[in-house]
C-alpha cells in the first residue's frame, strides 16, 4: 500500500446545542470530540462503535454535510473545513458519500436515471450524448441494467436500493467515499453482495473508502486500518490485523469479545459492559469509559488519558499502559 | 446504442404518464365518494362554460307579470324572482362567478403562500420569524371578518373580490407549505444531494418542490370550497358581485326579504353552494387519500 496521504482529520470537534428553553442553560452535547487520524489512499478506513458515539457525526462533518465546531480537515493537503458552500460543491466531485437508509436517500419523485443523471450534469462531466450511456454502464457495474432507467425507487428493493445509492457516488468517478453503514439497513444475505460490490469496485476505480459500521465481521472482512470510537473519542486506532488479534483497551477488547465464534469448540472469555452508553451531554469525567470498565481504579476517574503507541500503526488512549506502550 | 436507448426513453415516458391517467381513473371509479366529487366538479366547470347556451331563459330579463311565481310553474322550474327573473337561469350563469372565484383566488392565494412558505421553510432564520408573526397575526382574526375590510377598501367586483379573498387566504398556504418544506429538508435524499454538489436553488426547485405538489393540490382542492362561500357570504353582504348580474351570493341577498312568503328564492342557491361546497371537498379527501402513499384503502 502506498502511503500517499489523502485525508487527515485533526482535532476535529462537532458540538450540538439544545435548547432546554428560555431560562434554563443549554446543554452541549460533545458528539465529536477532538478527533484526528490520517485516511492514506487506496486504504479502506474503518470507524467503529456503538451507535451515538458520533461515528455517523464524523463521516458527515468531513463532508461538511454538517459543519465542524472546530478543527481541520485536509483533503489532498487543502483544508475543506472553512469552504464556503460554493468552493465545497465543486470539490465534491472528488469526495462522495454512500448513505445508511437506502429507503430516505434517493428522492421518491425522481427516476433512476434522473438520479444517476444529476451528479453528472451538476459538475458537467462527459459530452450531455455521452451521459445516458455512463449511466448504462454504472448501472452494469452495480448489477442492475437499462431496463431499471425509468423505474422509481419504491420500485427497487432496499439491496438494488443500496446499489443505486453505490451508482450515484461512484459515477463521478471519486478519490473517496464516506460510506456511513452501508450495509446495516440490508439483511444478511444482500449485505455480502453489496460488501462485495463495493470492494470490486475500490479495485477498478482506486477509491479510498471511510467505513463507518458497528459489524465487527464486515470490518475484519474488508478494511485496512480501524478506529474505535466511544462517546466522541477515537480510543484505539490500528491496523485490522493488529487490532483483531491483540486489542489492547478494554472497550476494545469487549467490543471484540462480542463477535460470534464460528468453531463451537472454541472457548473465549465473553466481556459483557454493564450499563448503558452515558449521555455525551454529561459524559463522565477523566476517563469516559470508566463507568463500565471493568480495569477502572482512581487515576481514570480523574486524568483523561493520552494517547499510547503500541507500533507505529497501533495507538490506544488507556491509563493501563505506560506511555511506552507496556502494560503497568 | 444510443438512439436506440433514447426512442426508449421517449416510449417509457409516454407508456408511463397514460398509464398513469388510467390508473387515476380506476382509483377514481373504486371510489364512491371521489368519483361523485368529481362528477359534481365536472357539470360545474361544463355549466360555467357554456352557461348562456344552457340556461333556458334570459338571467337578467325582467317580466313583473311573472314575478315571484312558485317552481315549476309556467315553464320556469325553479320559479322566479320578484323582478321576475328565471331563478334556474340565474343559478346557471352565476355558476360562472363561483367558479372563477373558487380557481382564480385558489391560483394566487396558493402561489403567494407555497412561495412564502418555501422561503419561510427553507431559509429559516430571521426571515421566518417575520414572515410567520405576520401569519400568525392574520391567522388570529377571522377569515371573513378580513376580507370584508379588504373588500371595502378595494371595492366590489370580481377582480376585487379575488383580491380580497387571496388577501385573506394565503397564509393557510404559507404555514402548511412551510411545515411540509420544513419535514423534507431534513430528509436524507437532500443531505444526499448536498452531497452530490446540487447547487442550493436547484435543490430547491429540482427536488424540494415536486415533493410538494401533492400537499399543494390537496390544500388548494379544498380551499378552493372555502373562497366559494367566502364569496358567497361578502355577496350576501352587499360586498361582492352586484346586482343585476347574477352569483349565487347576491341571490341569497335578495331572496332574503321574501322568506317568508317565496321560500325558493334562498332555497336553490343555497343548495347549488352546498353541492359545489361538497363535490369539492369530497373529491379533495379523495386525492388526499390517493396521493398519501401510506394510506391503504
Amino acid at each position: 500500500m502506498s502511503k500517499e496521504r489523502l485525508l487527515s482529520v485533526s482535532g476535529l470537534k462537532k458540538y450540538f446545542e439544545i435548547s432546554q428553553g428560555m431560562f434554563k442553560p443549554k446543554i452541549v452535547v460533545k458528539a465529536v470530540d477532538d478527533v484526528s487520524f490520517d485516511i492514506y489512499k487506496g486504504e479502506t478506513f474503518a470507524l467503529v462503535g456503538e451507535s451515538g458515539c458520533g461515528k455517523s457525526t464524523t463521516g458527515r462533518t468531513i463532508l461538511k454535510l454538517t459543519e465542524p465546531t472546530a478543527g481541520e480537515v485536509l483533503f489532498k493537503e487543502q483544508n475543506i473545513a472553512k469552504l464556503s458552500y460554493e468552493t465545497m460543491r465543486k470539490l465534491r466531485s472528488q469526495m462522495q458519500m454512500v448513505f445508511q437508509d437506502p429507503y430516505a436517500s434517493l428522492n421518491p419523485k425522481k427516476t433512476i436515471q434522473q438520479i444517476l443523471m444529476e451528479p453528472l450534469n451538476v459538475h458537467k462531466k462527459f459530452e450531455p450524448h455521452e451521459r445516458l450511456n455512463k449511466i448504462i454502464d454504472i448501472l452494469k457495474v452495480v448489477g442492475l441494467s437499462e431496463a431499471h432507467l425509468h423505474r422509481y425507487p419504491h420500485e427497487f428493493s432496499g439491496g438494488q436500493r443500496q446499489r443505486i445509492g453505490i451508482a450515484r457516488a461512484v459515477i463521478l468517478n471519486p478519490d473517496f467515499i464516506v460510506a456511513d453503514e452501508p450495509v446495516s439497513a440490508l439483511d444478511v444475505s444482500v449485505q455480502s453482495q453489496v460488501i462485495n460490490l463495493m470492494l470490486e469496485i475500490q479495485k477498478k476505480l482506486q477509491l479510498t473508502y471511510l467505513f463507518i459500521s458497528h459489524d465487527l465481521s464486515v470490518i475484519q472482512h474488508m478494511t485496512d486500518r480501524v478506529a474505535v470510537m466511544y462517546l466522541g473519542r477515537i480510543v484505539e486506532i490500528a491496523n485490522t490485523e493488529e487490532l483483531f488479534a491483540s486489542p489492547k483497551h478494554p472497550y476494545t477488547q469487549a467490543l471484540l469479545s462480542a463477535v460470534p465464534i464460528s468453531h463451537p469448540k472454541e472457548k473465549r472469555e465473553r466481556i459483557v459492559l454493564e450499563g448503558d452508553v452515558p449521555s455525551p451531554a454529561n459524559p463522565p469525567s477523566g476517563c469516559t469509559f470508566h463507568p463500565r470498565c471493568r480495569f477502572a481504579s482512581d487515576i481514570c476517574k480523574q486524568i483523561a488519558p493520552s494517547a499510547v503507541a503500541f507500533s507505529d500503526t497501533h495507538m490506544a488512549t488507556c491509563h493501563l499502559y505506560n506511555l511506552e506502550g507496556e502494560k503497568k | 446504442m444510443t438512439t436506440k436507448s433514447e426512442v426508449n426513453v421517449v416510449k417509457g415516458s409516454t407508456r408511463r404518464k397514460s398509464l398513469r391517467i388510467t390508473n387515476f381513473f380506476k382509483k377514481l371509479l373504486g371510489n364512491w365518494s371521489g368519483f361523485v366529487g368529481f362528477v359534481i366538479i365536472f357539470l360545474l366547470i361544463i355549466i360555467s362554460i357554456f352557461g348562456k347556451q344552457i340556461a333556458p331563459y334570459d338571467p337578467m330579463y325582467t317580466d313583473f307579470t311573472k314575478k315571484l311565481l312558485p317552481p315549476l310553474t309556467e315553464g320556469h322550474l325553479l320559479g322566479t324572482d320578484q323582478l321576475g327573473r328565471d331563478v334556474l337561469s340565474r343559478i346557471i350563469v352565476g355558476a360562472r362567478v363561483s367558479v372563477i372565484i373558487g380557481l382564480v383566488t385558489v391560483l394566487v392565494a396558493g402561489t403567494f403562500g407555497t412561495i412564502v412558505g418555501i422561503i419561510s421553510g427553507y431559509f429559516r432564520g430571521w426571515i421566518d420569524v417575520v414572515l410567520m408573526r405576520i401569519v400568525d397575526v392574520q391567522l388570529s382574526f377571522p377569515f371573513i371578518l378580513l376580507v370584508l375590510v379588504v373588500s371595502a377598501i378595494t371595492g366590489t367586483g370580481l377582480r376585487n373580490i379575488i383580491i380580497s379573498l387571496a388577501i385573506g387566504g394565503w397564509v393557510i398556504f404559507a404555514r402548511v407549505i412551510r411545515s411540509e418544506v420544513l419535514a423534507i429538508r431534513e430528509k436524507e435524499f437532500i443531505t444526499a444531494c448536498v452531497a452530490t454538489g446540487v447547487k442550493r436553488s436547484h435543490i430547491l426547485f429540482k427536488h424540494i418542490l415536486p415533493n410538494l405538489i401533492t400537499p399543494i393540490i390537496i390544500l388548494g382542492s379544498l380551499q378552493i370550497a372555502t373562497y366559494i362561500i367566502a364569496e358567497a357570504s361578502i355577496s350576501f353582504l352587499g360586498f361582492g358581485v352586484q346586482p343585476p348580474a347574477p352569483a349565487w351570493g347576491n341571490m341569497l341577498s335578495e331572496g332574503k326579504d321574501y322568506i317568508f312568503s317565496s321560500w325558493w328564492l334562498i332555497t336553490f342557491p343555497g343548495i347549488a353552494i352546498l353541492i359545489t361546497a361538497l363535490g369539492v371537498n369530497l373529491f379533495g379527501d379523495w386525492l388526499r387519500d390517493t396521493l398519501d402513499p401510506e394510506f391503504v384503502e
